[in-house]
Order: structure tokens, then sequence, then C-alpha cells
């Protein structure tokens, strides 16, 4: 790809900017800081105004000048809540504020999560990041641009509707133009959005839709400070944590002194069974964390259910049950019914690289640089966690390395926050090690589904029954509770009670209905509180288990059916879009229903996220080895229709990636333990998909709907890449796997001899 | 002692037995190698040693007197990138990004020693490298790109005095 | 002319003789057949070969890593030249498709080939011949219905005369005895069962047996310690060079499950035996280790009791050395150690993840030096999808002095054993590819790619 580049925005550019006219409060000035945090006088958040519904995250945030800022020099800043997780926001929502204010995207200074200085939009989840602050920030940048022009109407003497913005200024037909820094004026900006925004219509596009190369990835290439792992403050301490061997394990006494004897180490912190070690050099914390290790003695208890027997484990530990969805009634009908069980083990996030945070108490406030996917949450929980008051504990996002959900991110910053607490005065990193993040971190729930259907005479499906049992996928941070080392110190937070919530958003629900015309229709969340192995959210939640299921059983009527599979969903789907979808796919797969050489097999998935985000649909050829059980992808096809492809090459290279992920999760997944220990520590307790694996070829087709609302895409092709994969293997083997993941020995197993 | 990373030489000071990785980051502040799970099984740290390519969270400095070290800022700048960083940033191959550096040590060590490896060979030389955002079809298409850069760079008679 | 006559006689006899062994080396060749269908074979039969067919580890030889499986080409380098293995899927034209029974049964007892050919001895029928008819048959039906490819293998890189597989003939008269195990009546079943397992179609003598010019076991050292594709393997009677005494039982949790918390996991060509045994029942298994405990022999009461010390003072945890500054090859081996293997090594972590305690390490207490040449410049590569240890590869980044200077701590600090002396030469001759070394994952069925890493000759 050849696109224009966007500079990253560097200290530089923003010290350039002067004489701000909005209201201003001074920072500490810190060494590192987030991107363009750096000694900008900066507007803090407005509280929430109650009001008429506003777009996006305005809604939420309504002040204009808490989303966009304007200075005397001209010079353009936008504020978002949301933080780059590696989905290329930063890129995103630069073409998407300079499309409304007419300045080159490049030109922007964008400044994302800080507690201190940006809107607070929750968390960084579920895809929506384009959908809420890049909608916040169109309106919001397309009503700064009017107030722009309402202004330069009355200093250049010209009607407003005769003037036009172009490139950072505003002109008229004369040529006479005026700089945007020449018009903003104090507080110009400091007014609530208005519910409709003047947008401009797709076909002016300039910015939005057009690849751009993403921001982040030249320093990425080249060694640039990127990640909170890349942070190096003056004075910095390195510290490593203790963890117990395993869940419930209590820490016995124990005498630390020759710990603290050792080379370079300036502090061993006990709270209870929280257990770290600082020191002046990384090394020397490492190695203090490993003598630490071999010191501490634990009393672990038994408490984690048996892997071996999941799904009876999960049936038994139901505590209440939600209709998710009822239609009909009639479960009577049809000739012949049919039924089905999946199961979907614990799942891990697995980051490349382990969590990490920096932290630091100075004069009473506790900053924390951190890879959170919210920091006010995270911010409002390790305030608990410490006792202090929310307004001195400051949460900056820095990234991390890619997260897909709620990872060991707010753990590592609570700890670092509480091992900063303890040397007040001296920033202090905490870097977790492979195993830590491994074991500690919140898992994707096992989940249990069951489903059956009948058919009528003439192919359709009358009655569908859905019962999935499943934990929540949510247990993030809001209390000190949802942090490890909250857990962990004395005396500890308990984790949050799980609540069932079934809401059109979807948790263990998501994805749970499905999008087929199908008129008696019941489905049931069997839901569990109680969660010895800890959970939350992973990417896609619910929808990946439920996605397989659905679209597994799919294809499973179609074949009593007697039906091709794509048209099978085509004859249940009405929804135009879906329709749409499922066609472009299966004609660019050059889909057809001929017998294929033995061992090979093509499969079709589809799923609309969230039932209301990205369409998707996916088609791969396989080929199994009956000998090894082992599956090769050789080609796979997509084709996703998100709304108005804001970003195309980001769109595409994450459903490349979630496609690639969804493989690995697919085929080889799957968190070992026994009765006490988790025992997926490493890759080599936890395998991923290598190089040797991916698939030969991947195409994402994109079908475009310029003008229509963003649909969140990151996490759509989670689903159907599994089903889509089964339903290869039951066409290439004749054989259906029920259970994740595909591991070669199961694959091999299944087929027999 | 004395390390020589990216043609030029640096004391350091810290215990042989460090693992050169937290030397690179801490002690000479790179920030291109990555630590990923400090047993080897990752390849975020990967950089190269005389020409190869190695888990810099597995060698201890005392192994390396001597001899040369390269990362990832050693291939080129922000300002003037060299055809592997080239390659990357052409082909937008990164979603985190975290895993790149180490793919990309990987892949220079390779195309410096087979200029004309073949894609099945670079498929098999990244193997110990592992990217969990799915980044791999795209980090391929950008080793295959910066084979072709590096061959152009390497026929092209040196323009400044930028080392590659 | 004298000369001439004697000229004539001697070309006489050649004419004879050659006629002679033309005589004792010609095959018939068997007549083709159709490829057979599935249904003709009973699903029982099916399934018992694909057991055998694990014991045999027909897969390692006959599947080029990342190829299909039974489908051949892997390349197998022997001091004689390089072979390439056959397809022995069931396709018609490249494999075995058109084999009947009776060609399958005369290539297992006699290694001649379909076409009467005789077939080189890389394919082990000097273990085969032992194997029954009715496994044989069995073997066949298993074969027979595995999924056919076409695919045709290199042709060997044999020099002449090798290349004349009528020369093998000669071979076979000098070395090979053909015909089915008989039980030893002095021996209990479970015995004659490991007996006719492990020497039969297991061919563990075919890597464990040292062989001798011509590249025939040396029958009077059976299981007296061989080599295979770049590895020692060990010995399996009384000079195992295991610190750990193996007795019956953990013969059987070591084959079974690819590794045991006293020796470690199973590694280089044994990675693949193990991997696969793990199709075959408790009961075979059982009856290999008892055979193999017996080859073994009842250790010395000496050499018990080092044995029962050395694990109860694996119990007290690693010896940890401080790292020395001595500037010694043992000083500067023992600072390598520490600073790079330790970190795995001593962190006591169980097996077959963690790195195992080098006091209990047959590799570092064997006779020669290339096994742990072979691990600490290759490792355990990363299994694709499944479970395994892995360990880095040092071949990059130590020094053929630095392996040195490590080893030789190894040996001193760990072992009671005198110091290996060529491991400079024998790691410079394993890089530059003079010994072809197949490095694979731990317990594992696939192949990795000799030597990797290897420096470029
Ligand atoms: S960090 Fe070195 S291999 Fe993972
Ligand atoms: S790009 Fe995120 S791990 Fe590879």
């Amino acid at each position: 790809m050849n696109a224009p580049r966007l500079p990253n925005v560097t200290r530089r550019n923003l010290l350039l900017g002067t004489g701000a006219l909005v209201v201003s409060f001074s920072l500490k000035d810190h060494a590192f800081a987030q991107e363009g945090e750096l000694n900008v006088p900066a507007k803090p958040p407005e509280p929430v105004a109650a009001g008429p519904k506003l777009p996006g995250s305005l809604a939420d945030t309504p002040s204009l000048d808490a989303w966009i800022r304007i200075d005397a020099d001209s010079s353009v800043t936008v504020y978002t809540g949301k933080a780059e997780l590696g989905q290329g926001t930063k890129t995103s929502l630069r073409q998407i504020a300079a499309e409304e204010l007419e300045v080159p995207p490049a030109s922007i200074n964008l400044i994302t999560a800080d507690t201190a200085i940006t809107p607070d939009e929750g968390f960084t989840a579920g895809s929506q990041t384009v959908q809420n602050s890049g909608t916040a920030i169109r309106n919001a940048a397309a009503q700064v641009r009017e107030i722009l022009i309402q202004q330069a109407s009355g200093k250049l003497q010209v009607p407003a509707d005769q003037l036009k913005a172009q490139n950072g200024r505003i002109a008229g037909p004369d040529g006479k133009s005026i700089g945007y820094g020449e018009v903003v004026m104090t507080d110009m900006l400091h007014v609530d959005a208005q519910p409709k925004s003047k947008l401009k219509s797709p076909d002016a596009y300039e910015y939005i839709g057009k690849p751009f190369a993403r921001v982040d990835i030249p320093a990425k290439v080249t060694g640039g400070p990127a990640y909170v792992q890349d942070m190096r403050l003056p004075g910095m301490l390195h510290a490593r944590v203790v963890r117990p061997p395993s869940w419930f394990a209590t820490l016995k006494d124990i005498d630390t002194a020759s710990i603290k004897a050792m080379p370079g180490v300036v502090a061993v912190i006990r709270d209870g069974n929280f257990l770290a070690v600082a020191a002046e050099k990384e090394f020397q914390a490492v190695q203090a964390m490993r003598a630490l290790t071999g010191l501490a003695e634990w009393e672990e208890k038994p408490r984690l259910p048996n892997e071996q027997d999941l799904p009876a484990v999960l049936q038994r530990s139901e505590s209440e049950q939600g209709v998710v969805a009822e239609a009909g009634g009639d479960f009577t009908g049809g000739v012949k019914t049919f039924s089905a069980q999946f199961m979907r083990p614990y799942q891990m996030h697995a980051s490349i690289g382990p969590s990490c945070s920096v932290a630091h108490l100075d004069n009473g406030t506790m900053t924390v640089w951190t890879h959170t996917q919210g920091v006010y949450p995270d911010r409002k929980a390790i305030a608990q966690m410490l006792g202090m008051p929310l307004d001195k504990v400051r949460c900056i996002h820095t990234e991390g390395s890619g997260c897909y959900g709620h990872n060991g991110a707010d753990d590592a910053a609570g700890d670092a926050a509480l091992i900063a607490r303890a040397l007040p005065g001296r920033p202090v990193k905490v870097q977790w090690m492979r195993d830590q993040e491994h074991l500690w971190e919140p898992y994707g729930p096992a989940m249990l589904t069951k489903v059956s259907a009948s058919l009528d005479a003439s192919g359709k499906i009358v009655n569908w029954k859905y019962d999935l049992w499943s934990n929540t996928h949510s247990a993030r941070p809001g209390s000190a509770g949802a942090l490890l080392p909250g857990q962990l110190m004395e005396p500890g937070y308990p984790p949050d009670k799980p609540v069932m919530s079934i809401t059109p958003l979807g948790n263990g629900d998501r994805n749970a209905i499905p999008l087929y015309s199908i008129p008696n229709l019941r489905v049931l969340w069997h839901f569990i509180a109680d969660m010895p192995v800890r959970v939350s959210s992973l990417r896609g939640l619910g929808a990946y288990a439920n996605v397989f299921s659905i679209e597994s059983f799919m294809d499973q009527l179609a074949k009593e059916a007697g039906a091709d599979p794509v048209e099978f969903r085509l004859k249940h789907m009405e929804d135009p879009r879906a329709r749409k979808v499922i066609s472009t796919a299966a004609e660019a797969f050059n889909w057809s229903s001929n017998p294929m050489p033995e061992g090979r097999g093509r499969g079709f998935a589809f799923a609309k996220y969230k039932n209301h985000a990205a369409y998707l649909a996916l088609a791969m050829e396989i080929d199994v080895d009956k000998e090894t059980g082992k599956i090769r992808v050789p080609r796979i096809v997509s084709a996703v229709d998100c709304g108005e492809a804001a970003a195309p090459d980001s769109i595409r290279n994450q459903t490349e990636g979630g496609i690639i992920q969804s493989l690995s999760w697919t085929m080889y997944e799957e968190v070992n333990f026994d009765n006490t220990r988790i025992r997926s520590s490493d890759w080599s307790t936890y395998p991923i998909l290598r190089f040797s694996a991916v698939p030969g070829t991947l195409d994402v087709h994109i079908v475009d709907n310029p003008g229509s609302p963003y649909l969140g895409v990151a996490e759509a092709a989670q689903g159907p890449t599994s089903a889509a994969l089964a339903n290869a293997l039951a066409n290439a083997t004749g054989k259906r796997l029920y259970n994740l993941p595909f591991s070669p020995a199961r694959v091999k197993a299944t087929l027999g001899v | 002692m004395k390390l020589n990373v990216n043609g030029s030489t640096h004391e350091v000071d810290a215990d042989p037995a460090t693992p050169l990785l937290y030397v690179l980051r801490n002690d000479l502040e790179l920030n291109a190698a990555k630590f990923g799970c400090g047993l080897g099984q990752c390849g975020a740290c990967t950089v190269m040693v005389d020409g190869k390519a190695i888990f810099s969270c597995l060698t201890p400095i005392l192994l390396l007197e001597g001899r040369e070290i390269k990362t990832v800022e050693g291939l080129g700048t922000i300002d003037s990138p060299g055809p592997m960083q080239q390659a990357f940033i052409e082909e937008q191959a990164a979603q985190c990004g975290y895993c790149i550096p180490g793919m990309m040590m990987r892949a220079q060590a390779l195309l410096q020693s087979k200029p004309d490896a073949s894609d099945a060979e670079i498929q098999v030389t990244l193997e110990p490298n592992l990217c969990r955002c799915g980044t791999h079809l795209r980090i391929l298409k950008a080793v295959k790109r910066a084979r072709e850069l590096m061959k152009t760079a390497a026929m092209t008679p040196a323009s400044g005095e930028r080392k590659v | 002319m004298k000369f001439g006559r004697f000229l004539t006689g001697l070309g006489a006899l050649i004419v004879v003789g050659v006629a002679g062994v033309f005589v004792y080396a010609w095959r018939p060749e068997i007549a083709p057949i159709k490829p057979p269908e599935r249904a003709s074979f009973d699903q029982a039969l099916i399934e018992h070969g694909a057991k055998l067919a694990a014991v045999g580890n027909c897969t390692a030889c006959h599947t080029n890593p990342g190829g299909k499986s039974f489908a051949g080409g892997l390349t197998i380098p022997t001091p004689f030249g390089t072979i390439y293995s056959s397809n022995i899927t069931p396709d018609a034209e490249t494999g075995i498709g058109t084999w009947s029974e009776a060609a399958f049964q005369r290539a297992m007892r006699d290694g001649v080939g379909r076409k009467g050919e005789h077939l080189y001895p890389a394919f082990p029928y000097d273990h085969f011949t032992n194997v029954s008819d009715d496994d044989n048959r069995a073997l066949y039906a298993f074969l027979m219905t595995r999924q056919p490819v076409k695919a045709t293998p290199p042709p060997n890189e044999l020099p002449f005369p090798l290349n004349v597989r009528l020369v093998l003939a000669g071979w076979k008269m000098l070395f090979f005895r053909d015909g089915a195990y008989q039980a030893d009546a002095g021996q209990n079943e479970e015995w004659n069962r490991g007996a006719y397992l492990v020497n039969g179609l297991g061919h563990c003598g075919a890597c464990h047996t040292p062989r001798n010019s011509l590249g025939a076991e040396k029958v009077s050292l059976h299981l007296a310690g061989g080599e295979a594709e770049g590895w020692s393997a060990f010995a399996l009677n009384g000079s195992s060079p295991a610190p750990v005494v193996w007795d019956k039982d953990s013969l059987y949790t070591y084959l079974r499950q690819g590794w045991h918390p006293d020796h470690g996991v199973a590694n280089g060509p044994m990675g693949e035996v193990t991997g696969n045994l793990g199709l075959l029942p408790d009961s075979d298994i059982r009856a290999m280790s008892t055979y193999i405990a017996s080859i073994m022999g009842e250790p010395s009461a000496e050499r018990r009791a080092k044995s029962d010390k050395l694990l109860e003072e694996i119990k007290s945890g690693p010896i940890t050395s401080a790292i020395s500054n001595d500037p010694s090859s043992g000083g500067k081996g023992a600072a390598i150690y520490k600073a790079a293997c330790a970190a795995c090594h001593e962190n006591g972590r169980p097996q077959p993840f963690g790195g195992l305690d080098l006091r209990l390490s047959s590799t570092v207490h064997a006779p020669d030096a290339q096994n742990a040449i072979n691990m600490v410049l290759y490792g355990l590569p990363a299994a694709n999808g499944r479970t395994s240890a892995i360990m880095p590869g040092f071949a990059d980044v130590l020094t053929n002095d630095q392996l040195n200077d490590l080893l030789g701590h190894l040996r001193q600090h760990f072992t009671d054993q005198p110091a290996w002396t060529d491991v400079v030469q024998r790691a410079a001759d394993t890089r530059n590819g003079k010994y072809h070394v197949s490095v694979r994952p731990s317990d594992g069925i696939e192949r990795g790619p000799s030597n990797i890493g290897a420096e470029d000759q």
C-alpha cells in the first residue's frame, strides 16, 4: 500500500502552539507523558449534562471544547477518551476530525484517554471507538466548523452561507480568507453540542474512506518510544510482583531480610498476600523476584473445578436463568427436530507483551501510566484501593501490546500504584513476567451451549431453542475488588459480585439470538455467578461461542434439509445488508457444492456482530490430515460491511487479524488446570498459532456504505471464523466437531483410522 | 564491559550475567527489542549478533564482548528508514506492533545472509516469533517487500552514508 | 598364452559367479493389483494396523516435514549416500496401491519390493522380518486405507556400485536372516511380547545398536548404544548413561508419556518415537519396558546406591552456584551456565515443561558430547499447535569455544564423568553439516529441518 503518511505528533509540535484561547489549567511537568499531553494547557471535561440525545459520546460529554480545541496559531487539538490498542484509532479519529474541520489530518494533535484532560468515554471495547468517539468527534468537528464560519462571517463581512472552510481557513467568494486561529475567541467552543450537525456528504469526502498510513507505525518500526514498557522516568525503580502459585493461596510468614540485602534492592513490599520487590536495575529486580519466589511459602487450596468435566460443571453451577429472547411460542411444529451441544473452554488474551505500568506518587498525587482500556474506571478502582480521593489519582493511557479485551493491564496498574505508594517520590515501573500474565489475567469464560430446532417439509426452520451456560464476560474494574492487588492486599477487597444483565449489547448472550427469520424462538442464559476460574471480557465475549454454535448448527440443518449452506442461510435471511455480505463472500470465494478431493473441504459462516454492529461473512477451504489431525487453511475469503468504511485499511487489518486470531483460538487454545493450579503458564503450555499455520491467502472484501453510520468491526470475525472452520472440517471429513479447540489430537481422535 | 551496538561502542556498567535485552532497553535506552517472555519462546526480543538473529532475553552480555550487536535502531531512522523498516511502513504491517521489531530483526538476518530467500524460507525462518494480533500475512508481505527493497538498495551506489 | 588363459578362466569364473549371485539375488515381480476398496478390510483390522504402524514409527521416515502423511520423500542421509523415503500411500502410480498383500508381506519379511527389487536396509527389514503374518496383514489393511497421495520421491543419490540394487543381495547374504519372531520359551509372555515389539516393528536396535562399517547392526552389541540422525542413541543395556537407574516402571512412564521426572523429555528422534507410542495400549508399552529392563539388567548395588542418593539430593532443590569471575575455561563456563541456563534449569518448574536439573541428565552424563552439543545449539523448537517443552537453541549465540567452556562446566559440575575432549571439533562439524542433526520438538511426531541455524558451508 502506498498511502500518504501522517507524521506522529511530537512534543515540539505542541509546544509551538501558544496563546490558547480556552480556559486552561496547568498540569505538572512529567518527563514522559502520553502523546501530546506535555505542558498542554487544557480543559478538564465538563460534567455530564442532561439534554436532548446527542450523537455518539457527545451524549455524555456535550461540551464542544471537551473534544476540540483551536489555538491562536490555528493548530487543532482533538481529545478522545478512547485509547489506541493497536487498532489504528489514532489514525482513523484524525481522519474523521480532519474531514469535518477541513484541515489536513496530519496537522491535528490527537490526545487519547487521560483522566486529567480527555472526556470520559468508559472503556475502549466492543469495537465502539469509531462508533462512539468517532461519531462524537465528527459531529463536534462539524459544529465547530460552523461556529468558525459564523464568526468569520462577522469579521469578513460576508454572509455565512457564502463562506467555506478550507485547509484551516475560512474563505469567501472573493478570495478573502481568514485563519481559524484568527477567529477563535476565549470560551467560544465552550458550548454544548446541538443534536443535529451539518455533516459533509460522502461524495465530498477527502479523508474518510481513503487509505491513510497509520501514524504510529513509523515510530514502532524504528525504535521510537511507543509503549508503556518503553517509559523511562528519572529515578525510576523497577519492580516485580511475586504472585501466589495458585488462586486462593495465602502467604505464610516470610522473612525478607535476605532479599532486601540483595544488590540494588530498594524495597520488599508485602501487604497481605501481595508481595513485590523494587530495585534500582531491572535485572536486579528480576533476580530478587526469583529469590523471593523461592523463599515465599503459600498455603494452597484446591478450589478449581474439574477441567475434564466442564460441561457438567457449568450446568451444575447455574445460579440464575434469564430470557434473552422469546418469539412465537409454538415449539411443536416441523417434521424433524435436531439438536446439538457445543463447548468452548477457557481461553486467554495472551498478549505478546506482558502487562506493564508505571506509577508515581508525587506530592500526594498518584499518576499511573497504564494500557488499560478504561482510564476512568481504572482510576476509580485504584483510588478506592489506595483510599485516595479520585482527584488525587490520574490515569494516563499509554499503549501496551494488543490486549483483545480485559487482560492484566488494570491489575498491573494497581500493582504499580500499590508499590509506588510505598515509595513516594520515585516512579516505579512494574513489568509482569510471562507466567504472571498467563496465570493471572482474567480468561474468556468457558461456555456450554445447547441448541435444538425443527425443519418443516420445505426445509425451513420453524422453531429454535437455544440455551447457554456462562459466567459474566465483564468483570472490569470500577471497584478495587476487580484489581488483583486489591484482592490480595490486607484487608482485601472482595471481587465484585457478578450479575446477569441482559441488554442489546450482549454479554455471555452476545449474538445468542440468530439473525435468521425463525417464527418460534427461545433463547435462555443459564447464568453462572461463581467464578473459581477468573474471567472477564475477551474479544467478542459470548459472540465467539454463540456464533460458533449457531453457525455450526445452521450447516447441520442445511445438510438435513439437503440445501447448500449458503442458499440455506439466504433462505432464512431478510436483512438486505446481511444478504449482500453473504453473497459477496460466496461469490468472491467462488462458492459451490461440488465435491472436493479427499481431505479437503469448504465452510461458510456469517454473523452480524452483536446483531447491531458489522456484518461479516466468511468462506474457507481447509485440508485435513487424518493421520495427524492437523488442519491447514489454504484459502479464506471474507466480506464485511461496517457501514461507512472510514479507514478501509484499518478495517482490513483488523479483520485479517481477527480471523487469524480466531483460527488460533479455534484450532489450539484451551487453558488447562488441575484442582488447584492453572497449568497454562507460557507459550509451551498454551500454544498459539505460529507462522507455519497461517492461511495461504486471506481476502477481505469491504462492502462500503458511504454515509451510513459506523458499525464496530474489530471483533466481528471471531465467531464466524470458528464456525466456518467447523463447517469446512465437517465438509472435508463428514464428521463435525462440537467441542473447541480442534486440536490435532481431538481431530485425529474424532476421525478415527 | 564494552558492547558494540549498531556500530558504536558503549561502556556498560552491568552485571555480566545481565541479559542483553535489559541492557539494550535500560542502559542504552533502545526501545525496539521487547520483553515478551524471557524464555526464548516468542521472539519479541530478537536482535542480531554477528549477523545472526538471537533472543536477547536469554543472551547474557558476558558472551558478547567484541561482537557486533544490531537492533532495529541500527536499520535506519524515522526520517530515513532502512529497507526493512520502509517495507513494514509500506505494507502497514503492524497492529499493536509489539512483535514487529523482533520480526524485523529475524527477517533482516535471513535476508542479509540470503538475499534471495524464498517465500517458504521466510515463513519457516519466522516460526520462532509469535504475533498475537494476527498480523502474520502482512508481516510476510513486508518481508517479501524488504527482499526487493534491499536488493535495490544494494544495487544503487551508497547515497549518503546511511549504513544499512 | 598362460596369462591369457588365466584371464579367460577368471572371466568364466566371474560369469559363473555373477550368474550365481544373480540367481541367488533374483526375485520375481509380484503381479500388480487394483488398489483394494476400503470395504474389503475389516475396520478392527485397520485399527489394529494403526497401532502397529505407530510402533513401527512408519510416519517418521515416510513423511516429509510439512508434507502429506506417508507420501515419502524424506531425505535420509546415510554414510553411503542419500536415500529418499518411498511413498507408501495406496496411490496406484506412485505409492503401493498396486501391491498385493503378498507383496507387502515379502517386503516386510525379505526386504524386496513388489517388482522384485531389493530394498535398501534404511528400511529396517532386518527388524521387520520378525513381524508376524497377522500383524503384517493388519499393517497392510491400515496402509491400503490411507489417503492416496500422488508423489514421487527424488531418486536416491548413491555412488556406484551401491546404486545397483543387486549389490544388496550380497549385503543380505552377509547380514540378514529372515524369519518371524520365535518366542523364547524361557521367558514369560510379557517379556516375549516386549521382545517381539522392540526387536521387530519397534526396530529399537536400528538406532540403539552400533553398526559395522557396512552399516549392519553388530549383533553382539545388541542395544549397546548407537547413533541416529546425528544423535547418540543411548545404550539400553547395562551401560546406560542415565544417572538415575531405569527400571520397568520408569521406562513405562517414559515411553507412555514421552518424559519422566527423573530423566527429562524425549528429544531428537526419540521424541517422534514416544509421540507415536501414545497410540499403543498400556499392555504393549509395559511389555516393551519389561523387555528393555531385562536387557539393562539389575544395576550393581553401588550404582543403585548412587542413584538413590542423587534422588535424595534432588529433593532439596538445585545446587545454585554464584557467578564466578574466574577467567579459566571452567569459570567462564560456570558464568555462562548461570546466566543463560540456570533461569530455566534451576527454577524448580517440574517436568516436562521445566528445564531438567542437569544432575539428572543422561545427555550430560553420556560418553560423547554429541547430544549435549545438539541440545545447546538447536534446543527444542516449539511444536505447532500442541503443548510441548520448548528450549531455545544457542547456535547463534555461543561460539564453539564458549560452548566448550559451558559443556566443560556442566560435565564437571553435574557429573562424575571425565571431561569431553573433542567438543570444539565436534561442534564445528555439527555446524558445518558434517553431521546431519535432525531437530524436532519434544515428544512429537513432526520433524523440523536439520541443523537449524547451521552455518552455510
Ligand atoms: S522475550 Fe525473548 S523470546 Fe520471548
Ligand atoms: S502486531 Fe500485535 S503482537 Fe504482532
